[in-house]
């Protein structure tokens, strides 16, 4: 049976190099950063030197890198942190439609606590609106939050010039506000991460979609930021995220990143996904490209095709040894579809009916040829087997 | 040790061995070239592309008018859709045949103990093919008047 893995935006496989790293830490080198003894030395200096490696990459200072429990939990103190510790300056925060559901989820909590919340719209091509930005700024605005890079369609979204659109339109340079914020999860293996380029003060990071750990992540939170934590505890991460720090994971998170970054892929991933996005398209009548054909990342083929549902596809393609992923409602607990393909404007139907492959270091030509011959003849079966 | 979850949720898949079966291996679906020739008594829809499963049934009733003796069906939707669908056709066909009143009580609940059980929110919302089968006999039943 084949086994071509083609769902990494979901998750990635631990690269042996991160795993071998992180090993030592689970028996011999156990002890608690926190304690005052040699043993606790080792581990504390471990997670600092994890700390200077991720900030070399960011381009930031040490101390403004926070490790923390995944990328949700980087998004949740990103966005809670910064709402509830500067209420007196204002309740309404910017985001967009398509951000995960980590970000989405808890505007919406937000919300219900008394806050505005202006979700802006993105064209067609998956890409957040900026002169939408520009309007929706307000003398309240605490707060943008726009993703890097869309888990769902892959669409790179231009935070520079966001950036750029915040600092001049807003009382930013007097008063600190509104504070960006970005999940780079998804853009982690394939974009720059140099926050002085970027222009943002949150970047929400996490392992496990860069061949690390799963359970670890860190936020950058640029000094002077008002933040206020989530986790309260024994004062770790500056106060900002209290427990004994997750050792192993830490400086897994560093090794993943340093090497997701120095051995980018994306020349060969860029050719190997527009070779499968043509192949798809030439072999299945009326498939359809959801998000922008050359603004996303290297690594990201989203598909819609009339008349057959998604999870149904996922399931056939699953039985052939192929694992990908679907936009559609009967994958997800939420009995809706994907709100990104909506957002972008797929039709309810288009968006149940949509495919996820999500391309790795692993993926080579023959795989996606594989699913190229696989895929008409399930489409054709399912087409068959449909009402519409 | 297998882990099971919730009902439904049966071994490395994510339905039971009956779904599998019949989501791979469907019977009695209206083929395209049967189409014309099924003439069917009865036809029912039920279900709206929006929401992800639609289903059609086709119904054949013998002459005294009490009993379903063949159907066909269509579903566009996702594995336990297509799976209840199915199975809700064996269980109307076998034995020669079901009598309009047994079909008439048949519930979610049923298809979904023919197939092993469903994950609870599949039960609720991808087991429409009771439905469609009432709309196709009520269909049949208009017509005959």
């Amino acid at each position: 049976m084949k086994n071509i893995y083609l769902d990494n935006a979901a998750t990635t496989k631990i690269r042996k190099e991160v795993l071998a790293e992180m090993l030592p830490f689970f028996d011999e080198k156990f002890g608690n950063p926190s304690s005052f003894h040699s043993s606790g030395k080792v581990a504390k200096d471990a997670v600092e030197v994890a700390r200077e490696k991720i900030a070399k990459i960011l381009n930031c200072r040490t101390h403004e890198i926070i490790f923390t429990g995944g990328g949700t939990e980087s998004d949740n103190l990103a966005i809670l942190g910064i709402a509830r510790a500067n209420k007196e300056q204002g309740r309404h925060i910017i985001t967009s439609k398509i951000e995960h559901p980590a970000v989405l989820e808890v505007c919406k909590e937000l919300e219900k606590e008394g806050f505005e919340i202006t979700y802006l719209p993105v064209g067609k091509n998956g890409i957040v609106k900026l002169d939408e930005l520009k309007k929706a700024l307000r003398k309240d605005t605490v707060l943008v939050s726009i993703m890097y890079a869309n888990n769902e369609i892959g669409t790179i979204q231009p935070i520079r010039e966001a950036a750029k659109i915040i600092r001049d339109n807003s009382k930013k340079k007097d008063t600190g506000v509104p504070y960006f914020h970005t999940d780079a999860c998804q853009a982690a293996g394939a974009l720059d991460l140099d926050i002085q380029k970027l222009g943002v003060d949150m970047l929400t990071l996490n392992g496990s979609k860069i061949y690390g750990p799963k359970g670890v992540g860190a936020l950058f939170v640029k000094k002077g930021t008002k933040l206020q934590p989530l986790i309260f505890g024994g004062g770790q991460e500056s106060g900002l995220r209290g427990g004994t720090e997750n050792v192993p994971a830490i400086i897994g998170l560093a090794k993943a990143l340093e090497l997701a970054q120095a051995e980018k892929d994306n020349t060969r991933l860029i050719d190997l996904r527009d070779y499968f996005i043509k192949e798809l398209l030439d072999k299945i009548r009326r498939a359809e490209l959801n998000g922008d054909a050359k603004l996303r990342l290297p690594n990201n083929i989203n598909i819609s095709i009339p008349r057959v549902e998604g999870e149904a596809m996922v399931l056939y393609l699953d039985s052939k040894g192929i694992y990908c992923s679907t936009g559609s409602a009967c994958s997800s607990n939420s009995l809706k579809p994907s709100h990104v393909l909506l957002a972008i404007g797929r039709s309810n139907e288009m968006a149940h009916n949509s495919l996820r492959f999500t391309l790795g270091r692993d993926t080579k030509k023959s795989d996606l040829d594989y699913v190229v011959e696989a895929l008409p003849g399930i489409v054709k079966k399912l087409t068959e087997i449909s009402s519409l | 040790m297998t882990i099971k979850t919730k009902k439904g949720d049966v071994g490395e898949w994510l339905y039971s061995k009956k779904v599998k079966q019949h989501f791979f291996n469907p019977v009695k679906f209206m083929k395209e070239s049967e189409e014309k020739k099924f003439k069917a008594d009865g036809i029912g829809q039920v279900g709206s592309s929006a929401c992800g499963d639609v289903m059609k049934f086709w119904i054949k009733v013998d002459k005294s008018g009490k009993k379903i003796i063949d159907c066909r069906w269509r579903t566009y939707g996702c594995g336990s859709a297509i799976a209840s669908t199915s199975v809700l056709a064996e269980m109307l066909t076998e034995k020669g045949g079901m009598t309009i009143e047994k079909a008439l009580k048949i519930k979610p609940q049923d298809i979904s103990n023919r197939l092993d059980g469903l994950p609870a929110i599949k039960v609720h919302c991808s087991v429409l093919g009771d439905q469609a089968l009432r709309k196709a006999i009520e269909d049949y039943k208009k017509s005959s008047k």
